[in-house]
């Protein structure tokens, strides 16, 4: 045990190595500005003053290396410094709609991740006939299809042509779960329908690659009925992969969910970023896009742990 | 009951019953899951929802004719050796190229197919299509028609570049990565490893925020972000062939890095790096499309895609589908070029499942 404890620690170690790479890159992209931030935000016609005095705001005049700690120091303890646009602290305006957003992806993946593997298994059950063809060709369909093109045509179809479900997705904190589940119903919709054709695909081919392998022949040929093949003997051997594409789905889903906010104009995390991309809110961007980062790359580790801890062969590597 | 709901079940029931009786398994299967489908549709939708599957199944069947016949137009056009990949070409492969053969011919005869300009203000706002504009007029009174085929040209060319240049450096650096080895490969590995560890719409958003949109711009951050993609296949890729007895047989002439990159290893490590390509350029289209969805890619007055399905969204609130036009237009290609990847890799890779 004491092996795998080393793995995965390494794993973590790395993981945090590479954001704090990125923490740098996010930082020094803009330190990469023409001019400095104090001009980008006032423009050409900003008077020496006006510069003078937003640098002094901003404490650009010491070196960057200083503020970059600074910056990563009050970041760790959750304070982004104050937006550009309207000088509230950042930090306040990011809580409560990453909570929604971590709220719409979640609910998302409670959907899709039973389905996705249910629909997987059973479409490398029935592999190459008819059914497998056409859940290829739907699944694809939804992979290639832009978020905003399924999220306007289940607007079209479930809320403006029937009135099923609210096409605009506001909600708030004093709406109780019921509630909220029903208005985020089409944007969670939505992300489950690309999330399920991608986790699909990958549950598929995962299974199908472990039955060409010596121990399923075996039970074929002791006359194991195919179902049972796969739910016995196949999906226990298929964890590790499976665990590997739920994670890295999810990691989509956080980072996927920007277009769908801005469709169903849900008041997440994404829709904020994109607003302070058009308004060259630099620390806001900052932070959501640490934030972002942060997320998926925890998500990808915990795809590498999962799939270390699931699989004995990577426990004990030669 | 009308004579429409009673041929439709009459119709399906003896086609498959027909299916059944010559023994195909497939159609069979296809028909009689498609009856029982029905008959849940027409109890829940009446008949309407009868007509929608009628027309569907009209689609399907009119573009798997397309289909077929532009595979058999290829097959008789092209040169032996390729018209003998193109026989076995499953119809999907078919379809495929006969998107990407359209949308071509759209891009580049835009001006001469569209009857109006992409910029030309001809009509009031959202004017409804009559014999002059065949889809109506956008939100300041242009022809949406018009600027459908105009987004084909600068969408679609846009994301062509991006995706070549992603590739030109990603390729170029990965094979020579492989060639070389050593500290290079090993720092190149670690710089692609952290630029693919930020999800891409992030990053872009952050470049984006920086140096601002423009078309220039827009390549080069889209093509920066996608590049490590393909290092990372080239290099594994050509790491593969550099172990080759051939390549050693070329060292010890003293052939430089630069012609075994060119001369030994391309030829022989192309077939997956253009599947690739074709994958690429769907990630790089659809980051395109969303990034102008954003109001952050290609700037107005010209006409793209995703803009335009975001300036005409308040349409559907009508129950209008004319903004899902331009988004179906980015989803068909994507499609499209994603079955014709499908084919080339199963061929590339002999890949047989069982």
């Amino acid at each position: 045990m004491g092996d795998i404890l080393s793995i995965v620690s390494k794993r973590l170690g790395l993981g945090v190595v590479t954001l704090l790479v990125i923490s740098i890159i996010i930082f020094g992209a803009v330190e990469l500005l023409p001019g400095d931030i104090a001009q980008a935000v006032l423009g050409q016609g900003a008077t020496e003053e006006n510069l003078a005095a937003m640098r002094e705001q901003l404490g650009l005049d010491r070196a960057a290396p200083i503020r970059y700690f600074e910056w990563l120091g009050n970041a760790v303890t959750g304070d982004f410094g104050r937006s550009l646009v309207s000088q509230q602290p950042v930090s306040e305006a990011i809580s409560t709609r990453f909570a929604n957003t971590l709220f719409l992806a979640l609910y998302a993946a409670f959907i899709a991740v039973p389905v996705a593997i249910f629909l997987g298994v059973l479409v490398a059950l029935y592999r190459n006939t008819v059914f497998d063809r056409v859940a290829n060709v739907v699944t694809l369909t939804s992979i290639s299809s832009p978020e905003f093109f399924l999220g306007y045509i289940l607007i079209l179809f479930l809320s403006v042509q029937t009135g099923y479900f609210p096409a605009i997705a506001k909600i708030d904190d004093g709406m109780s779960l019921i509630d909220k589940l029903d208005r985020t119903f089409l944007p969670a919709l939505t992300m489950v329908l690309v999330v399920v054709a991608h986790m699909m695909r990958m549950t598929r081919a995962s299974i199908i690659n472990l039955l060409a392998s010596p121990y399923v022949e075996m039970a074929r040929l002791k006359g194991v009925p195919a179902w049972k093949v796969i739910v016995k003997h196949t999906l226990p051997n298929a964890w590790a992969p499976v665990i590997n594409v739920v994670a890295l789905n999810l990691a989509y889903l956080i980072t996927g969910v920007v277009l769908v906010e801005v469709v169903f104009v849900y008041p997440g995390i994404g829709q904020l970023l994109v607003d302070a991309v058009t308004k060259r809110d630099f620390p806001v961007v900052q932070a959501c896009c640490l934030i972002f980062a942060a997320t998926f790359i925890l998500l990808n580790l915990a795809a590498d742990v999962g799939s270390i801890l699931t699989n004995p062969r990577l426990r004990h590597p030669k | 009951m009308n004579y429409f709901i009673i041929g439709f079940y009459a119709l399906l029931i003896g086609v498959s019953s027909l299916a059944a009786f010559y023994q195909k398994r497939t159609a069979f299967l296809l028909l009689f899951s498609l009856t029982l489908v029905s008959f849940i549709m027409g109890i829940v939708g009446g008949e309407a929802m009868l007509w929608s599957v009628t027309i569907l199944a009209g689609l399907i069947a009119f573009s798997a004719g397309v289909s077929f016949s532009f595979r058999e137009f290829l097959v008789i056009l092209l040169p032996a050796d390729l018209a003998k990949a193109m026989r076995t070409a499953p119809l999907t492969a078919g379809f495929g190229l006969f998107v990407i053969f359209t949308y071509a011919i759209a891009g580049i005869f835009a001006p001469i197919i569209a009857p109006y300009g992409e910029a030309d203000v001809i009509s009031s706002a959202f004017a409804p299509a009559d014999e002059n504009m065949l889809l109506g007029a956008d939100q300041l009174g242009r022809d949406m028609f018009s600027r459908i085929i105009y987004g084909a040209r600068n969408t679609v060319g846009l994301a062509l570049l991006a995706t070549i240049l992603a590739f030109a450096m990603g390729a170029t650096a990965g094979l020579y990565a492989a060639t070389v080895g050593g500290k290079l490969d090993q720092l190149l590995g670690r710089v692609v490893d952290v630029i693919m560890s930020i999800p891409s719409l992030i990053f872009s958003l952050l470049l984006l925020s920086i140096f601002g949109t423009n078309t220039v711009t827009l390549i080069i951050v889209i093509a920066i972000i996608y590049a490590p993609r393909v290092f990372r296949l080239a290099r594994s890729v050509g790491g593969n062939v550099v172990v080759m007895d051939y390549i050693e047989a070329a060292k010890l002439r003293g052939e430089g890095n630069w012609y075994l990159i060119r001369k030994e290893i391309l030829p022989n490590s192309s077939a997956p790096l253009i599947a690739e390509f074709g994958l690429e350029f769907c990630f790089v289209f659809l980051l395109v499309a969303g990034l102008s969805f954003l109001g952050l890619g290609i700037q107005p007055p010209t006409a793209d895609w995703g803009s335009m399905v975001r300036e005409n969204a308040t349409l559907i609130s009508f129950g209008e589908i004319t903004p899902l036009i331009p988004a179906a237009a980015i989803a068909l290609l994507t499609v499209a070029v994603n079955f014709v990847v499908d084919w080339m890799l199963f061929m590339s890779s002999g890949l047989k499942e069982q």
